[in-house]
């Protein structure tokens, strides 16, 4: 009960935090040739970790599970225009995404601290 | 390697840019440096960046960046004909540096550019990171 209180609040998070590496890392690549920038889809991985699609159940230890329990699958980002060395990180793009994720981090986490405060005041009875 | 975390990232990509400010210095700083022959003349030094993939992380996407080598540029050294130069050969010429002042002027804007991007990216995410701490308070 109090797991499935927490938990939408608690996987945003970990997908958010999952997602601020790789945003760090496509713009700590942004000089280097021949780096594709990639990201991740928050909706996407969020419906996995939540278990309402994509995953496979395993019953039994010979099972393999599917892809989605290894955590959120990156992609390539489409880019606008790629430079001529083959690298497709377009900072002003990495900045901006980079930019909403920490704030939709901070968001996720005033969510669950709210929650959290509300169980302490309904535990008080104040 | 080990599973890198965003400071590790952040952190290498630094050294890489770093490497990179270092060669724009020395560069700049031989930019007038005159020998005797086209051998010994100084060449601009680039260094080569490149991705590094954790194994444990392969295809999630977490990778950092090293300057992994640093290569000479291939332009010719300048041959200028001055006679009276204490250096010049016995023909008379003696042998510039190739590198070119605009060309690492920019190269250097752009290292520190991203150098204070990583910067950025790091205070951001230890932020973050200390406002996750403090849940529940």
């Amino acid at each position: 009960m109090l797991d499935q209180h927490l938990a939408p609040h608690a996987n945003a998070l970990s997908i958010r935090n999952k997602r601020m590496e790789i945003l760090g890392a496509n713009i700590a690549n942004a000089a280097t040739p021949n780096y594709k920038a990639r990201d991740i889809d928050f909706s996407q991985a969020f419906q996995q970790a939540m278990g309402t699609s994509g995953n496979m159940l395993t019953t039994n230890a010979k099972h393999i599970g599917s892809l989605g329990a290894q955590g959120p699958e990156s992609r390539y980002r489409l880019p606008l225009s790629a430079s001529l060395d083959g690298n497709t990180v377009e900072l002003h793009v990495e900045q901006l995404q980079f930019a909403e994720n920490a704030t939709r981090y901070e968001a996720s986490l005033q969510f669950l601290s709210d929650r959290l405060r509300g169980m302490r005041t309904a535990l008080r009875g104040e | 390697m080990k599973a890198l975390t965003i400071f590790d990232i952040s952190a290498r990509a630094m050294s890489a840019q770093q490497v990179r400010i270092n060669a724009v210095a020395s560069n700049l700083a031989n930019a007038q440096t005159i020998t005797s022959s086209a051998e010994t003349a100084y060449r601009a030094m680039r260094p080569v960046f490149e991705t590094e993939f954790p194994l444990r992380q392969a295809g999630s996407g977490v990778a950092s960046v090293s300057a992994v080598d640093i290569e000479q540029s291939k332009v010719a050294p300048e041959k200028r004909y001055s006679p009276g130069h204490p250096l010049a050969d016995p023909d008379g010429y003696i042998y510039a540096s190739n590198v070119d002042v605009n060309e690492e002027l920019v190269d250097m804007m752009e290292a520190s550019r991203q150098y204070q991007n990583n910067i950025e990216v790091l205070a951001t995410a230890k932020s973050l990171i200390l406002k996750t701490l403090s849940v529940g308070k």
